[in-house]
């Protein structure tokens, strides 16, 4: 129990220092250095294949680093305990994590029964997320705004502590921007942290950017 | 008590997901059948020739056709998806677990619908103790799912893995497929399965304590 509460007093939620990742013999992010604190949403910019997304997998605990140290909730990147911290961190990447023959209501009752702890019961998220009518639609019946509307209410489901959105926006319409916007909000409202990968020159919602370029920090 | 609910879960999605599209048995089927249809072609006009090696092809279409059953789980998932499943906090070997039950009840789909193709092609003759095809068929389904979902798990992220999967499963087979013709050889004569169905056993057993111990790290080695 006083390991849980530990965790959840952690400051910053993520550390990085020095870390560097490969795939296979080809480096792709190199001296690391960066620091995401409880409450702050910070923004990654930077050309296509800086290494943006996989900075954002890092943090996820999902990609191990080939050197340096990190920490992320607390929990040491490549350790156990960062398999540990995974339920408190939501993810949404490029491709969205839904089941293209589920109907968008079963996906998100797929990830509700299998999480350790739920929010908000799917139908409401769906519905927070404009959605409601077309619960009952298959993901592959759905146009590419309404899926990455359901993936977004993914984590409404979950609501974890530290959200990772890569390029949110792609496929929202105008009128959905703002479904990102609340997302990010209430996630700062749970004093948790957000990072996002994004192109757009105003993003609203981020208090700091940060640009990688040729797989490291730039600014 | 969470693993056999996770497990149970990830099971009841694959099935769902065949259930809406058919794709592992509706594909893999007809051509099981046309395998099965063409083989006897292939040998001479001779009854009781065909009736011998029936069971022996029907076992054989099972691990080289059923094993795609097994395959499509790499082409159904992508890694967006596998990513969100770890980020839930998982076990790996429940979700291992999931999707074996999963092919091993579409397996035992194909080999039902296959048998009577088999009967009526090859016509084996009367079978005295036909009831102990029943836990010979699940054993070779069940080893076969394990099998090809542990191939799955290995092969994961490789571009060759679509080449690659079926030439690992294929030999792997072996243990499933040759006792498993032993053992419908043996009811055909009226002799005891004891030996093949023990083979068998041992190899599921053996399969599912490798599928288990290795989920784990095969998961976090995946990226």
């Amino acid at each position: 129990m006083s390991g849980f509460l530990h965790c959840l007093s952690v400051e910053p939620l993520i550390t990085l220092h020095d870390v560097a990742v490969a795939y296979g013999d080809q480096p792709v992010l190199r001296n690391i250095d960066m620091t995401v604190n409880r409450g702050e949403v910070v923004a990654l910019r930077g050309p296509n294949g800086a290494g943006k997304s996989t900075l954002l997998r890092v943090f996820a605990t999902l990609l191990r680093p080939a050197g340096g140290t990190g920490h992320v909730l607390g929990a040491e990147l490549g350790t156990s305990s960062a398999e540990a911290v995974r339920p408190r961190i939501g993810l949404v990447a490029h491709q969205p994590a839904l089941y293209s023959d589920l109907t968008l209501l079963e996906n998100l009752e797929l990830i509700a029964d299998l999480a350790p702890a739920v929010a908000i019961s799917p139908s409401k998220a769906l519905e927070l997320v404009g959605l409601a009518a077309a619960s009952q639609r298959r993901v592959s019946e759905s146009s590419q705004g309404m899926v990455r509307r359901a993936d977004l209410a993914r984590l409404l489901v979950t609501e974890p502590e530290l959200l990772l959105l890569d390029e949110p926006h792609s496929g929202l319409d105008q009128a959905a921007l703002g479904l990102v916007d609340n997302l990010v909000r209430r996630c700062i409202g749970r004093s948790g942290a957000v990072v996002v990968v994004s192109h757009l020159t105003h993003l609203g919602v981020a208090e700091r950017s940060v640009t990688i370029d040729g797989g490291t920090v730039a600014a | 008590m969470s693993f056999w609910r996770h497990a149970l879960r990830i099971s009841a999605r694959d099935l769902r997901i065949e259930g809406r599209t058919f794709e592992a048995i509706g594909i893999t089927l007809p051509f099981g059948l046309v395998a099965l249809f063409l083989a006897p072609l292939a040998l001479p006009a001779d009854a009781d020739l065909l009736a011998d090696v029936g069971p022996g092809m029907f076992w054989i279409v099972t691990v080289l056709f059923g094993m795609f059953v097994t395959f499509r789980q790499s082409v159904a998932e992508t890694t967006a998806q596998r990513e969100a499943i770890r980020l839930l906090g998982v076990d790996p070997a429940a979700r291992f677990t999931g999707r074996v039950a999963a092919s091993t009840l579409l397996l035992l789909g194909f080999e039902a619908l296959l048998a009577p193709a088999t009967v009526v092609l090859y016509a084996p003759g009367p079978i005295p103790a036909w009831g102990w095809l029943v836990p010979i068929a699940i054993l070779a389904a069940a080893g076969l799912a394990l099998l090809g979902t542990l191939v799955v798990d290995v092969t994961a992220g490789l571009r060759a893995r679509m080449s690659l999967a079926p030439l690992l499963v294929a030999p792997l087979a072996a243990p499933l497929l040759v006792p498993a013709a032993r053992a419908v050889d043996a009811l055909r004569r009226g002799d005891g399965i004891v030996g093949p169905a023990l083979v068998m056993t041992a190899s599921v057993l053996a399969l599912a304590i490798v599928g288990v111990l290795t989920a784990h790290p095969l998961q976090e080695s995946s990226t």
